[in-house]
């Protein structure tokens, strides 16, 4: 049963996300499929939590290495929690001034916002700049022109990394603009490069993709790919 | 040890420090003589700027901020010259997002550029924040038919039936474009997919320099406008920048009695070379005006740029040494590499 019921639901709802594709008098049956889906995404965010919370709380109780991060990770969430979902230091709305529960959660200068401001934001801004740092020292270690292909790759890089900054018209500005080698100028030559052999490779990864995802969705229909459920099968 | 075997055991604290060195000096260099590197723009950055250009003033504009804190350095700037030119034009802006956090990116933006700049645009009547909702591209395909349905009430709990430029808005369809600043799922590629696509409406993308390869495929039919990384945004910015100061000029040069064609024409020219607009308020053209409407003129055509729509040129001269200091670490590396292999051949 615990299998049977999620293939029949995937089947009926896959069917009819189909069929309301194809025809416009059962354009509704796909409206009412995506709601459902848009439920279920919110619903997710709570199993997200208790997902959270169930790995972080298992570690913490068998001392596995690294459980005082799982302690952090489970104090800043239970306070973030807190704060957002009981409005802390929220002043009620002017209009509703008699509901304490009223006001704006993400207005300026409450907690919610501080939390946002001054911890999460600069947090994943911190991380994502430092992959530069990284980056740099992946391009001294392991970018080599070990072959034809890579060397391709390099020359590749070489001009997207000047045509995309000031360096690339510095280099080329004096090639007419106007002129018939204009095209030459890096700035252009990294423009071209994205425009025509970016898009015609990526095309054809996207068409091999689809695809893919068709035959692959096919499979989930029919109940012959079974793995989305788990448990190996 | 030689030079190649001292490269070749090279600390990787030392590539940090001069990558942060590369970042860190043209930040203060920016900083202090505020000076930027000239753009010019690509023609998909002008795209995006016709699309939005060409639609009428009072357009329905659907602005996706789908990006985190984490990618708001490049969609950032994206961000605020999308605002600024559909707030200079007169647009109807309505903002989403698909990204939990892209509810506070409309906040940060719509307060620095509405709130400082557009301070006369009403809330409700000509920009709403409609806040995140969660579902990803399940909320593109509902809302492509039926928007009240996931979208009941604004951001801040109001319904939308009380919401003055809501009315005659049921579904995506009643837009005039869709502009999307995006930095992964879902973003760019389910608003093609799902929404300009099907609709066929015209569509202009902001994104991160990761994602621009696999959006280049979608233009120009179901992307007119793409907007890839910093780069894009400095483009972008330098063209709106212009253009607002060439508006506020011929507003200017209207007033003082200036009219068409010639009034476009010097607007263009001082936008150009803000240092023109004094000498030709000299000289027997500009007779007809009045010396409050030249000192006028020429406080807008010199007037400084505020540097909340000049981030994107400033952050592309960090990126352009970082750039020379990547291209400086390939070659080095790989000559490391072959002279290493050389050694060990002969040996």
């Amino acid at each position: 049963m615990k299998r049977i019921v999620p293939l029949w639901i995937t089947a009926i709802v896959g069917l009819v996300l189909i069929v309301s594709n194809f025809l416009p008098g059962t354009r509704s049956w796909g409206e009412e499929a995506t709601t459902w889906f848009g439920i279920i995404a919110a619903v997710a965010f709570v199993l997200g939590g208790g997902s959270l919370l169930k790995v972080h709380l298992k570690k913490i109780s068998d001392r596995n290495t690294g459980w005082g991060y799982s302690m952090i990770v489970l104090g800043t969430f239970t306070a973030t929690l807190a704060v957002g979902l009981f409005k802390i230091g929220v002043s009620p709305n002017p209009s509703f001034p008699d509901v304490p529960w009223s006001g704006d959660v993400q207005g300026q200068g409450t907690p919610f916002w501080w939390v946002y401001e001054y911890v999460f934001k600069p947090l994943t801004a911190t991380m994502f700049a430092m992959l530069a740092f990284y980056i740099a020292s992946a391009a001294f270690r392991a970018f080599r022109a070990k072959n034809f292909e890579a060397m391709l790759l390099l020359g590749t890089a070489f001009i997207i990394l000047l045509g995309r900054t000031f360096a690339g018209y510095f280099m080329t500005s004096w090639i007419p603009i106007d002129g018939p080698f204009s095209g030459l100028r890096l700035e252009e030559l990294s423009v071209y490069i994205m425009q025509v052999f970016n898009t015609a490779g990526n095309r054809a990864i996207i068409i091999g993709i689809a695809l893919g995802i068709a035959g692959t969705s096919l499979k989930i229909l029919m109940g012959l790919d079974r793995s989305y459920l788990g448990g190996g099968d | 040890m030689n030079l190649i075997d001292r490269m070749a055991n090279l600390d990787r604290r030392w590539i940090f420090l001069m990558m942060g060195l590369a970042v860190g000096i043209p930040i203060i260099v920016i900083g202090i003589t505020g000076k930027t590197l000239p753009e010019e723009p690509t023609p998909l950055a002008q795209a995006a700027f016709d699309v939005l250009d060409d639609l009428d003033p009072g357009s329905r504009i659907l602005m996706a901020w789908d990006f985190d804190p984490a990618s708001e350095g490049e969609l950032g700037p994206m961000a605020t010259s999308f605002i600024r030119q559909c707030a200079q034009k007169g647009h109807r802006m309505y903002f989403i997002a698909l990204w939990p956090v892209g509810a506070q990116m409309i906040r940060s933006s719509t307060s620095r550029v509405i709130g400082g700049y557009y301070p006369d645009l009403v809330y409700g009547k000509d920009w709403v924040d409609l806040g995140f909702k969660a579902g990803n591209e399940a909320v593109i395909k509902t809302i492509v038919t039926d928007f009240d349905q996931y979208f009941p009430t604004d951001a801040r709990g109001t319904s939308v039936d009380a919401i003055p430029m809501m009315e005659g808005i049921s579904s995506l369809a009643d837009f005039d474009a869709l502009v999307n600043a995006s930095a992964g799922y879902p973003g760019s590629k389910e608003w093609v997919l799902y929404a300009a696509t099907p609709l066929k409406k015209p569509l202009v993308i902001g994104c991160t320099g990761v994602q621009a390869p696999q959006m280049y495929p979608y233009v120009p039919n179901q992307v007119q406008g793409l907007l890839g990384a910093i780069k894009g945004a400095a483009e972008y910015e330098s063209i709106v920048n212009k253009w607002v100061r060439s508006e506020q000029l011929l507003d200017a040069l209207e007033s003082g009695g200036i009219t068409e064609p010639a009034s476009s024409e010097l607007a263009a020219r001082f936008a150009a070379n803000p240092t023109e607009a004094s000498t030709w308020t000299t000289e027997a053209a500009a007779a007809a005006m009045s010396p409050e409407a030249k000192t006028k003129l020429i406080e807008i055509a010199s007037a400084p740029i505020p540097g909340i729509f000049l981030e994107a040129q400033r952050r592309m001269g960090p990126q352009l040494v970082a750039h020379l200091l990547m291209i400086g670490l390939i070659i080095a590396g790989n000559i490391v590499f072959f002279a290493t292999r050389r050694r060990g051949g002969s040996q």
